[in-house]
Formats: structure tokens, sequence, C-alpha cells
């Protein structure tokens, strides 16, 4: 007990901060790959006066899902066609995707990858001799014939360390470092004044000083990645941390675009991913570079074993390849029938393939199997060398993670945004502003973009097709921003009444914080670890997540709604003395609004479209007649009501020649 | 706790406006006490031991010990970076070793030309700056109306 009580961390929050009031043109919210590629692209169209700005929590360098560096880059087609990408796509989310913005990132995507490799990104090759080469053995590069090492038929393998300090470079020589600001966090995003349903700017503040931005701008993109720890994960202590997509992703682009009417698309979908139990590191390259195969603990491969339930879900289960959830599925019936744990057959995958290898061949397969880990997911690095686990010699426990939320992996919840304005693309799918111009990837308010695990209905783009996506948001807004030139972007709200909503916690943390001897135990508030800890409860134990084995009902959702609305009346009462802990309460604020989404659209949806994801009780089936659809929704800014619909699907790439 | 700050080699970056880690953590951890001058991790369950900070130390003082909750004490697994590669060594709870190479980049550091000479030709086509041909699905491949 220590009155009166300190804020927790080292840069304390005071009650009134400075203002800091910005007009510019265009504003890029993020960091990430999707903004690096704006970053890199938007000077090439803008005329010399137009003014950008980009915004970013982090540090370019190692901001975003790419931080830790990659193994791998999934998606570059090299000889695969567009339409195939298309297609593999389509199977793998139960048929419902955006089919223009996936042909659409598939022909600009080899461009980004190309880049990557003349900035300086080493890229495996594959020799004459047959053998995979890393990097900077000098051999020709992609664009000039080189062969790339395929793990698997759109991904190839990387020594990607540092792949997004190699891309933020070429971002922030691009844009400029004195038009980038690092450490800001947007909270929320505001409409004009004057025009309806017209991004007007932006508010947030610096997580370094005491300072709140009121950004004003003509046109938007908002990029901050997917949602992290929005269900409670299988490890509640530090290893909380360990998640598989990054821990920092708050699910901000949703919630920000949501609050401001944005049309959602596709939320009830999300990513379960099965991986390395507890360190989640990946597992592609095992399966498909190293052969290994995952077994239930009686031996048996349960993707043939049960290879039967695959029928049940056409065409999906039954092409090639599965549907990732359905994958799931097959592997969620061993658990549950108890003939876990699933282990990944590491040791026969390796020694099958060193039989017929030199000693230095050995070697050098043992280090490709390592950098797979260290590239991306240092963490099951350190759960091998802890564990005592040698791959060559045992194999390694795989598992279900809990869910997440994106739309540039395999999952494509998301904005609904606009198609390539082309003549092959149907009409419903543009977007056009007041002037009647269609563009892509603006999301129904006007002149805000997004890119990246932003646009729905168009998953597997990963780190490449997410700056592809940038790169071209970027040359639509520069085409927005000439023809809105002489809009003046109108704040409703006075500079005093953001900074009250935007430090709101911080004045709860100095009116209540001596009413109790605790710091964190006070009946006038709740501290945002307090608040996330009961909002991960709640979508565990009704929204399907790994205590029901993915399984929800209505009945059980509008138990989480009457929850989430209560929530909703205690976010207000979130409390922060210090700038960590206010950046905390924001992203845990997005985190409900984004969920929250999640579970609405689930409840809507009739059906089970993703079984292996998650199920519902009540319809556990896939509906193709009734709900070969998208499911929006859209948050009624004036009414605040939500209005959930269906859209109607087209499909424009056929089925394949056989 | 994730990553954590060995005090005896931690410098505070020489009372800087900002320590290398605090400026590089993706999540806002790493925080600097300026009455001891030392930095450490505020929210160690928030860690996702991406090694950024490890890797930009440039007192070594940083170290990651893996999450209690999951992984047993004695393994090690620590980054050397030089300008153009990483040596990982990974010592495990039986005390064998291993150590492994590998490149990160092909080009010096800040090298990277932004091309900032080069404009894109047509603001109303899908082309990028760098390209010049926008191919439609293929019609061949398209469903028939």
């Amino acid at each position: 007990m220590a009155l009166p009580n300190k804020p927790a961390g080292e840069l304390p929050a005071t009650l009134n901060p400075e203002v800091v009031e910005k007009e510019v043109d265009i504003l890029i919210v993020g960091g990430g790959m999707g903004a690096c590629g704006t970053a890199y692209e938007i000077k090439k169209w803008a005329p010399e006066d137009c003014k950008i700005l980009l915004v970013d929590k982090a540090a370019l360098e190692r901001s975003g899902a790419v931080a830790q560096g990659l193994s791998a880059i999934n998606t570059y087609l090299g000889d695969n066609s567009a339409e195939d990408y298309v297609r593999m796509i389509r199977n793998d989310l139960m048929g419902i995707v955006r089919e223009d913005l996936i042909f659409d990132t598939g022909r600009h995507v080899d461009n980004s990858v190309n880049l990557f490799e003349e900035w300086g990104l080493p890229i495996w090759k594959t020799g004459d001799d047959g053998k995979s080469h890393d990097g900077s053995k000098g051999l020709p590069a992609l664009k000039d014939g080189g062969k790339p090492v395929r793990s698997g038929r759109w991904q190839i393998m990387i020594n990607g360390e540092s792949y997004k300090r190699i891309v933020a470079e070429a971002a922030k020589a691009a844009l400029g470092s004195e038009n980038i600001i690092e450490r800001i966090f947007i909270v929320k995003l505001l409409l004009d004044a004057n025009k309806p349903n017209t991004i007007a700017g932006a508010v947030g503040f610096s997580l370094r000083e005491n300072k709140v931005y009121i950004i004003k701008t003509k046109a938007m993109m908002v990029a901050c990645g997917g949602a992290v720890n929005v269900f409670r994960p299988r490890a509640t202590g530090e290893g909380m941390g360990r998640c598989w997509y990054p821990v920092w992703n708050a699910g901000s682009t949703y919630s920000l675009v949501a609050e401001v009417g944005g049309e959602l698309t596709m939320m009830e979908n999300r990513f379960v991913p099965a991986r390395f139990k507890d360190g989640y590191g990946p597992v592609g390259a095992w399966f498909l570079l190293f052969k290994a195969k995952a077994t239930n603990n009686l031996g048996e491969n349960y993707m043939v074993t049960n290879k039967e339930m695959l029928k049940d879900y056409p065409p999906y289960g039954l092409a090639k390849v599965p549907a990732s959830c359905l994958r799931n599925h097959l592997m969620l019936k061993e658990m549950k029938e108890g003939r876990g744990p699933i282990y990944m057959d590491t040791a026969t995958a390796l020694q099958t393939l060193a039989a017929t290898m030199t000693p230095k061949e050995v070697k050098h397969l043992e280090a490709e199997a390592w950098e797979d880990f260290l590239d991306m997911s240092v963490g099951q690095a350190g759960l091998w060398a802890g564990m005592n686990i040698e791959p060559e010699k045992v194999g390694s426990e795989l598992m279900p993670t809990e869910p997440y939320l994106l739309g540039s992996h395999s999952g494509c919840c998301g904005i609904w945004v606009g198609g390539p304005d082309e003549d092959w693309v149907p009409e419903s799918y543009k977007v056009r502003d007041d002037k009647g111009v269609a563009y892509k990837q603006m999301t129904t308010v006007s002149g805000l973009f997004t890119a990246g695990d932003g646009v729905g209905a168009s998953g597997h783009k990963f780190s490449s097709g997410s700056h592809a996506e940038g790169r071209v948001a970027a040359k639509q807004m520069v085409k927005y921003y000439l023809n809105h030139k002489d809009f003046t972007p109108t704040i409703k709200q006075s500079a005093q009444e953001l900074v009250d909503i935007i430090y709101g916690p911080v004045k709860t943390w100095h009116e209540f914080k001596d009413k109790s001897t605790h710091r964190d135990v006070n009946s006038n508030f709740i501290k945002p670890k307090g608040f996330l800890l009961r909002l991960i409860k709640i979508t565990d134990e009704y929204g399907a997540g790994v205590s029901t084995y993915y399984m929800t009902s209505d009945k059980m959702l509008e138990v989480a709604q009457y929850r989430f609305d209560m929530c909703h009346e205690d976010s207000k009462k979130m409390a922060a003395g210090d700038l960590h802990e206010l950046l905390r309460a924001w992203e845990n604020y997005h985190r409900l609004w984004t969920v929250e989404a999640h579970l609405r659209h689930i409840y809507f949806r009739k059906e089970t479209r993703y079984p292996g994801f998650y199920y519902k009780s009540d319809y556990n089936f896939v509906d193709e007649e009734n709900w070969k659809c998208f499911v929006n929704s859209k948050y009624d800014v004036v009414n605040q009501k939500w209005d959930t619909f269906k859209k109607d699907y087209h499909q424009i790439i056929n089925e394949a020649a056989v | 706790m994730p990553s954590f700050v060995d005090p005896s080699k931690c410098d505070g970056c020489k009372g800087g406006e900002k320590t290398a880690c605090m400026y590089i953590c993706p999540n806002d951890l790493m925080v600097l006490n300026t009455d001891e001058m030392r930095a450490y991790n505020q929210e160690p369950d928030a860690c996702w031991e991406c090694y950024s900070c490890v890797k930009i130390c440039p007192q070594g003082a940083i170290e990651v010990r893996a999450y209690s909750d999951i992984v047993p004490l004695g393994g090690l697994v620590a980054p050397l970076m030089s300008s153009d590669s990483i040596m990982w060594t990974i010592r495990f709870r039986n005390g064998n070793l291993k150590r492994f190479k590998f490149p990160i980049r092909t080009t010096p550091e800040g090298s990277i030309n932004p091309q900032n000479d080069k404009k894109g030709a047509n603001l109303n086509d899908s082309c990028l700056y760098n390209e010049t041909v926008m191919r439609a699905p293929d019609a061949a491949h398209m469903v028939t109306k």
C-alpha cells in the first residue's frame, strides 16, 4: 500500500495535454507492410504540393506483423496465373470471396516481390544442381529468371530476418522522414461536419509526451493490422504475449472504420491456425518443404483416417488441398475423442531426407529447419531449446490456437471496399464518391481507404500482397485527392471536446486514484488489463473460443451481447495513469468493437460456414442455397445502431478445367 | 519474463532522449527508469519475443528468458547481428549447443534508391508506377454470363 497511488509506468499522463493540430492532404495511419507500400508508391503519383503524413503507433523499422521477420513470402505467383490464385483462395475460404480484389492483388504482387529483392532481401534459389541455396549466393534474381525455392505452390523461401527493416527503409526514403511521425496512436476517425459520410480527420495521442494530435485530411488510409487477444488465449500467464499473430494488433483497423459508419464484410470469418503448440511456430515448411506428417497418438494420419468427413462439405472438402478450416475439423475430431496429442513427426521427415544426403547437406537441411523459426517465431526456438526438442530426434506437438481476426493471412474478415474500375468487375463491387468516380480500396466512407488486413473478403495476400495493396491505395488516394482538391475538411468537435474524449481515462485516474489503497482495485474505475481479461473471458466462453472447442449457438451469442453492452458502458470508466496504460485502454476499446462485430456476424449467418474455425450447434451445416453470400454490417452513426445484412456474391472466375 | 535487461550492462543509452530498446519495441514495452538509468520491460505478458530489443541493444544487455508458463528454465536463444548476417546461438536445457548463421541483406544499409524521380503515367488505369500493362481475367477463365 502506498497512498497516494502512483501510475504504473515511467511516463505519467497529465490532465492538460498539449494539443497539436495539423492539416494535410493525405494521411496514412499504420506502419506495416500495407502502409509501407503506400509510402513507397504515393509520391510517384502525387503532385509536389500534396502534403502527405504517415503516423504509426510503433517505429516503422519494426512495425506490423513482419516486425520480427519472415521465413517465407507466401504470395509470389511466378508461373502461376492470377486466375488460379483466385480459385485457390475461393476454395480455402469456403466459396465466398471478392474475386475482383484477389485477382487485382495477384496481378500486382510479383512487382512488389521484385522490388524487395532489388532492395536487398535475400531470396532462396534453386541452383542448376537442383539444390536450394540461400539468398546471398549471387544466383540470378527472380526478375532475371532465377528459380525460387517453393515451399508450396504459392510460397517462396527467404532469409527474412530483416524483411521489414528493408521494406521500411524504402518507405522512409520515398516518403521522407519529415513526413512520418512515430509513436502516435490514432484513437478515432472524424467525419466532416458539413459533407455527410466523408472523412475529415483523425485524433490520437503521443506515446512519449502528453500531446493530443488532431489531424485534418482530405483522404486517409487506415491499415493497422488484424485483431489479436480478442479471445482468451491458451496461455494466460507470460505466454499470453506469444500469440500467433502480432500481439500489438488490437483490431484498430476495423473499429476505427466501423465507428464512423464504414461497412464491414465477412467479419464472421476468423482464423484458427493449427501450429506447434505454445510456441506457435510455422508449420508450412514442415508440411510442404520437409514432407512431415501429423499424426494422432496411435500414429495415424488423421487426414487419411478421417477423410470421409471431408465429403460432408463439397466442393470445399473435395479439392486437392481441402479448405484450411476443414483440416482443423479433422484434427479436432481426434482431440475431442481423446486421440491427442497430435504430433508433427519431424524426426521421420528429417531422417528420410537425410538418408540420401552428404553430411554437409544434412547440416544445411538442419539450418533450414531452424531458420524457419528463427526468422519469424524465435519464441518457438526458445521452447524447443528449453524442452530439449531436437527435431531430428523427436516430434513436436501441434494444436489449433485461439481465434484470430484478420484479412491478409488465411482469413478474410475486414472492410467492404471498391474493386478495380474496370468492365469485368460487377457494378455492385464498385464504390463511388459523390461525383460518381469509383476508387479501388475505398471504404463506403468517402475518402477513407484501407489495405492489408483491412480489405475484407480477400485473404491470402500475406506480406507481399499487403504491400501491393498499399501501393494500389496510394494511387487511388491521389486520384481522390485531385478530384476533391477544393474540399475543406471541417471537424465537428472542438479541440477541447476531443481532448476530453482521448484523455478521458486519464481524468478518471486522477479523479479517483486515492479512493482505494490499491492502484488497480477501485470501485470507480476498471483498469485496461482487467477490462481485457473480462472481454476475452466472455468471447472464449460464449463466442466459440477454445474452451468450448469453438462451439457456440444463438443463445450463447445472446449472452455474449448482453455482456458486451455492459462492457461498452464500463469502457467509459477505464482509468489510465500513464501513457502506456492510455494506449492499452484505447486498444482494448478497439478490441471490444471488433470482436462484437465478429460475433454479430456469426449470429446473423444461420449456418456454420467455417467448420473447424467455429461451429453453431443450432445450425451445424453449410447452407449453400441460402448463405452463399457476403454478410455485411454497418454502424449507423446517427442512431447508434448496427445493421447487418446480406450482400450478393458474384463468381467471376470459372471452375478449373479438369 | 520474455525480454529482460542485465543491469550490469545497461547504461540507459547514456542518458539519451530515448533508449534504443524503447525506440524499437513494437508493443511499447521497453521503458527507461531515469533514476536508475536502466531500461526494463514494463509488461512481460505482452511480449511477443520478437527480439527487436535484443537485436538493437548497443550494449548486448537484453536477453530473453522464455515464457514461464510454457517453457522450462535453462534454454537460451541469442542473436548476434552484423550488417549482412545474423548468428544465432541455441543452448538447450541439457547443455547441447547449436549455432546457425543466416544472411539478412544483400545490399548495404541505407542504399535503397526510392526512385522518387519516376512518375506514374495514367492515374485512371490500374497500373502501378512501374507497370505498363494490366491484364483483365482471361475470357476463357471467366464465368459466362
